[in-house]
């Protein structure tokens, strides 16, 4: 293909991803060096506030913005270095925790109890979701054509739920006396509190996104296990193979790849864990990193964001998943390679 | 936080009324209002929309969403519904305008006490009171003796006999789910034990007696509470209530209607209402006095504000309380105390009276530090002091990164 063909198809996608993928990155990479922060003066004022029959008037030091002549706030920037990082990160704290072998004092710092959370709950569902997927794929491959369908499609259903709105719904099922709450208590004959420690809820986590995102593994695996070859599927069992020889020595390195790429997609999304900490309203218990970013940027009642801090954290963010992706990236770069053509 | 804001997204409504019944003068411009969404300002923004040409949004979101909608150049919105708490970043960012020449020419009505003056300028016209206050299950009380609690060491008391006699679930009930709702908790204890959160250079006060009392004070409430109280709140305190499984709560004044609602509630008729308690003898009661009322956008055109005043002005009128007399504690000429208003009534007229949620940008920083960080006390991993020095921690970084501290 001549480069100036190359280029005009390539083009306008190499454009738009610069537009909206990099250039935002490189403006948050460069944010997380920065703080921005309105200039303020201290004045005197006195506030009217009303009580049931009379006001009550205070006055008191105030400090506010200093507005410009067209009514913007002024404000300054400065490059800061690696302050936003240092805030966010603690690593005096840390590494005082680290030192004393203190777990306890370690968690109190929001990212690390951020990193803990989000590492274990990527790490756990990961082999999860595979397992899961593999086996609805094999039992769907395995029943009556005539039922197929529906159960492909009912195997489906968690998939195309709205995280939120699953995530919501497990929460009702299961907050204060919701359903499966009494249900529970009435088997074990005990009262529950499920939202009232870290491990129930974050046991629920795991199992809301398994449930999730196992159909997802699943339509992949299904769709890999059409392509198996049969004349070897036949000439293993006519090897005497058993069932699980053939899955382990035929089905499963047919399926690698495509284990790989679920594995790969899981990875990057449950390291942004979210939904489920909104969703379970867990912050006092457990929070994520891709949580700590959107509570950095939440404005307070005064209207106040971190955007340094939460850029930062979202810098941090995407470095951990890079890391995470290493080994599953190498292998396929080496599987590209090394691929006899 | 987040969940309510969620779940409200749902109860996001929008009324677009065309009628002209009821109001004094046909609307001809459009008048667009963003408030919270609870009972009061559905009546008010009814009431508005009798005028014509309104359309209102109440969103709890509201308090994200006000401050860069009232930027824009021309304001997305005319009036907002705001409260002590959030009108904060409209005033710094000078977003909303001052009312003198419209109250003058428009709110003869309106009484003094209605109107917030900022140095001497009106920048809002408040319409009802809120505060949390103690709401108790009479019935509960009167069966087994025991006198309304004043402080909050009768409440544990009293709690602790309600427990014995085990005629509800959990004998307390409290608004303390991580976040927003805890720090506001923590802040009705801390002022009722006479802390100061900030000292006069901006630098942090509440890692103190007051603080570390306040906290104790809390944790010992959660042993008569439902464990998951770090989850819960006002609603849910609310619901607990209507379904009859607590007794008592220092729960918003806002919420006390629903407890008459018989299409929701168990216990129509058996909640009543008390000031909320002090914390410690002689003191206040510990908790905090809000105000509601109405703003308008400073980026809009005279005209445009004239008329979203008047507009305003007919939805906080004596014929919107005369309907709606119990939805809130108004401040609107015409109001009819209810019984169930006798509890926020006797907190706003306590001797010394409870202060006003401070609406200042370190309180803003502060509550947020406290509603991160106060969570970790009650879940045992650290000391009350650990907690509050944390919080300072979290508040003095903040303050820096938001120039109000070196």
């Amino acid at each position: 293909m001549h480069f100036r063909t190359f280029a005009g198809f390539v083009g306008p996608s190499v454009f738009l991803m610069l537009l909206f993928i990099a250039a935002p990155l490189v403006g948050v990479f460069l944010g997380s060096f920065q703080i921005t922060q309105p200039v303020v003066e201290q004045v005197e004022v006195e506030t009217c506030t009303p009580g049931f029959l009379t006001q009550t008037c205070t006055t008191e030091l105030v400090t506010r913005p200093i507005l410009d002549e067209n009514g913007n706030i002024t404000t300054t920037t400065e490059w800061v270095g690696l302050t936003s990082y240092i805030r966010v990160l603690e690593p005096g704290r840390a590494w005082d925790a680290v030192r004393d072998l203190d777990y306890n004092a370690l968690m109190q710092i929001d990212f690390w109890a951020a990193l803990r959370f989000t590492l274990m709950f990527t790490l756990v569902t990961l082999p999860l979701v595979i397992g899961f997927g593999l086996a609805i794929a094999l039992a769907v491959n395995n029943v009556a054509r005539s039922i197929k369908g529906p159960v492909i499609f009912v195997s489906l259903l968690p998939f195309i739920i709205t995280p939120v709105v699953g995530a919501l719904s497990i929460r009702w099922l299961f907050i204060g006396d919701g359903i499966l709450t009494s249900a529970l208590e009435m088997w074990l004959d005990r009262d529950l509190a499920l939202f009232a420690q870290a491990w129930t809820i974050e046991l629920m986590m795991l199992f809301y996104r398994v449930w999730h995102v196992a159909p997802f593994a699943f339509v992949i695996f299904y769709a890999g296990l059409q392509t198996v070859n049969r004349d070897t599927l036949e000439s293993a069992i006519i090897d005497g193979a058993s069932r699980w020889d053939r899955l382990r020595y035929v089905i499963i390195p047919h399926l690698m790849p495509l284990i790989v790429f679920v594995a790969l997609i899981h990875l990057m999304d449950s390291y942004r864990v979210f939904e489920e900490i909104v969703g379970f309203s867990s912050q006092a218990h457990v929070i994520s990193l891709q949580w700590l970013t959107y509570d950095f940027l939440q404005p307070d009642d005064a209207g106040n964001r971190a955007y340094s801090r939460a850029s930062a954290s979202a810098m941090l963010t995407m470095v951990g998943i890079v890391i995470l992706l290493i080994p599953l990236l190498r292998r396929t770069w080496r599987d590209h390679k090394g691929a006899p053509h | 936080m987040m969940i309510k804001k969620l779940a409200l997204a749902g109860a996001l409504s929008l009324i677009a009324g065309t009628a002209t019944a009821d109001c004094a003068f046909e609307n001809e411009t459009e008048v667009r209002i963003l408030s919270a969404a609870f009972e009061a300002w559905n009546a008010v923004t009814e009431a508005m929309a009798e005028c014509g040409n309104v359309s209102a949004e109440l969103d709890q979101e509201f308090r994200t969403k006000q401050p860069s909608a009232f930027a824009a150049n021309p304001s997305l919105y005319h009036v907002g519904g705001v409260s002590n708490g959030t009108i904060t970043p409209l005033m710094n960012e000078g977003t909303i305008r001052p009312l003198d020449d419209l109250v003058a020419e428009y709110g003869q009505h309106l009484s003094s006490n209605q109107l917030i003056r900022i140095n001497g300028e009106i920048l809002a016209v408040a319409m009802m009171v809120n505060t949390q206050h103690l709401m108790y299950r009479a019935d509960i009380l009167e069966d087994l003796g025991i006198p309304v609690p004043t402080t909050w060491e009768e409440v544990l008391a009293a709690a602790e006999v309600i427990r014995e006699a085990g005629v509800v679930d959990y004998p307390l009930g409290a608004t303390m789910r991580a976040g927003w709702n805890i720090a506001q908790d923590f802040n009705n204890m801390f002022l009722g034990f006479g802390g100061t959160f900030v000292n006069e250079d901006s630098t942090p006060n509440v890692n103190t007696e007051a603080g570390v009392r306040a906290l104790e004070m809390m944790m010992r409430m959660t042993e008569y509470m439902d464990p998951e109280y770090l989850v819960s709140d006002s609603t849910y305190v609310q619901q607990q209530f209507q379904q009859g499984r607590i007794a008592m709560a220092n729960l918003w004044a806002s919420r006390a209607a629903a407890m008459n609602i018989e299409e929701e509630s168990q216990v129509v008729g058996l909640v009543a209402t008390a000031a909320a308690p002090t914390a410690m003898p002689g003191g206040s009661p510990a908790t905090t006095l809000w105000w509601d009322g109405i703003v308008i956008a400073a980026n809009i055109s005279n005209e445009e504000a004239e008329n979203a005043f008047r507009v305003a002005m007919e939805g906080l009128d004596e014929e919107m309380v005369r309907a709606n007399n119990d939805d809130a504690i108004w401040l609107v000429p015409g109001y009819q105390p209810s019984p169930l208003a006798e509890g926020a009534i006797a907190t706003a007229t306590a001797e010394p009276a409870p202060l006003s949620y401070p609406s200042t940008s370190q309180m803003g920083l502060m509550h947020t530090a406290l509603g991160n960080e106060l969570p970790a006390y009650f879940t045992g991993d650290v000391t009350a002091e650990d907690a509050l020095a944390a919080a300072e921690a979290a508040y003095i970084t903040a303050a820096q990164e938001a120039g109000l501290l070196d």
